[in-house]
């Protein structure tokens, strides 16, 4: 038996359906939620959010948000956020080089500060755009 | 009387232009559309932040949140105007800066406005009103990155005690044919976006029932740091998006009207042009006519 899960974004619905398990970004670490976890509210940071059904695995990135976890439902309140498979690849490269080369020219503080971001940003969202593509070749490469 | 060649090019100019109205409505209309689904898309992540906001204050012996607190009584106001960067919608901008102007009166005390839209912030410059910033550029359909800046800066104002409440001047979107200007309070958040506002509208003893305690973490005021200034980014987002919905609505009714007018300029025009064109084939009939009647009593008399 699983549990409902709710992905919003202030934007748009992510995500809603019947899960078995989640791994969410915590603020204070990762939070790993099975059914008949007693409820929580937490603070997430950016991280891949993953979900299993069956054997299937869903796959979000997230920029920091939210999570409550309700008796029966688990709702997740993400900043940004998107599903795995939308994830443009290219572009996430793309940013990474960028912030890398920002980077290399030792710029001001807040500016490196920025870039640091737009890099962890990029390489989160380049990480989870590979395991994706990993886990279903049939698909990528028919 | 104008040559017929006149009157051909005027109501081809006048067609250009009805074709060129008639475009900008569809557009407009279109744009409407895509705002009003970008407000319905806003309305459930709202519904759980308030949840949550709710249940996070009335965790007993936590303090309510700055965020949340009414300040009694209000000495000084803030009334962010949403006004529309590109003229040709009528009386839009005009009206929504009139309801925010009018409500100031009433308050009666010191009220300073931040513009959003340049046409708003054209008006209230005329007006020599207390500005203390103004937004502009804001795509036709904005997203939230687009407004996170204006939100910052009610915040700041209000948490820093410069104002002791926050309100929103916009255009609330009724129908494709109407539009009303209204101005609802931002700060001390009230969740005026939900269905059962009036449940809602105060936060005490909103506790759900049938929910056991939580485990907070970090703690609930944390949480409620990162929850309450979202919510509010929030609030002036769907403000944002209502308000891109109205402008675009008088856009179109505008374009609208134009292109009616326009369409009965060109009715006109070429009641003209057929008088014309009969005037000149009469004139020419009677010419001929004449010639031919004068031809003939030269040769009876001749």
């Amino acid at each position: 038996m699983g549990f409902r899960l709710e992905v919003v974004t202030p934007e748009r619905q992510l995500f809603s359906g019947e899960v078995d398990s989640v791994l969410a970004p915590g603020a204070e670490g990762q939070l790993g939620i099975l059914p008949h976890h007693a409820p929580l509210m937490s603070t997430l940071t950016m991280g891949e959010l993953l979900a299993r059904r069956g054997e299937e695995e869903l796959s979000f990135v997230i920029y920091g948000g939210f999570i409550q976890v309700l008796p029966d439902r688990v709702i997740v309140l993400a900043d940004v956020g998107e599903r795995a498979d939308e994830v443009d690849a290219e572009q996430a490269e793309r940013a990474r080089q960028e912030a890398e080369e920002l980077l290399k020219k030792e710029p001001p503080p807040e500016l490196r500060a920025e870039a640091m971001m737009a890099l962890r940003k990029a390489q989160l969202r380049l990480r989870v755009t590979h395991r994706h593509r990993l886990r279903r070749p049939t698909e990528e490469n028919p | 009387m104008e040559t017929l060649r006149e009157i051909r090019r005027r109501i081809r100019s006048v067609q250009n232009l009805a074709q060129m109205t008639r475009a900008m409505e569809a557009i407009s209309a279109s744009k409407v559309q895509k705002a009003q689904a970008a407000v319905l898309a806003t309305r459930y992540y709202a519904h759980r932040a308030w949840e949550v906001i709710v249940n996070l204050s009335t965790v007993r012996g936590i303090p309510l949140h700055p965020l949340l607190t009414i300040r009694e009584p209000v000495r000084s106001a803030l009334i962010i105007v949403f006004s529309s960067d590109r003229g040709l919608c009528g009386a839009y901008n005009h009206n929504v800066v009139r309801a925010a102007t009018d409500y100031a009166r009433l308050l009666g005390v010191p009220v300073r406005y931040v513009a959003v839209g340049k046409r708003g912030r054209n008006i209230l410059w005329r007006l020599r009103a207390p500005l203390i910033a103004h937004f502009s550029g804001l795509p036709a359909v904005p997203r939230l990155p687009d407004v996170t800046a204006i939100a910052r800066l009610a915040m700041d104002e209000f948490l820093s005690g410069q104002v002791d409440a926050v309100f929103l001047a916009y255009t609330d979107f009724i129908n494709l044919l109407r539009q009303r200007p209204v101005v609802k309070r931002l700060l001390p958040l009230r969740p005026t976006c939900l269905e059962d506002q009036v449940v809602c509208e105060y936060v005490v003893d909103m506790r759900p029932a049938g929910v056991a305690d939580y485990i907070y973490e970090p703690s609930p005021e944390a949480l409620l740091d990162v929850v309450l200034p979202r919510f509010t980014e929030l609030q002036v987002y769907q403000t944002a998006l209502e308000a891109a919905a109205s402008e675009h609505a008088a856009r179109r009714a505008a374009m609208r009207n134009a292109t009616d007018n326009a369409e009965e300029l060109i009715r006109d025009l070429t009641i003209i042009r057929n008088k014309a064109r009969q005037h000149a084939i009469t004139k020419e009939l009677l010419d001929i006519a004449g010639g031919a009647e004068a031809l003939r009593q030269l040769q009876e008399t001749g």
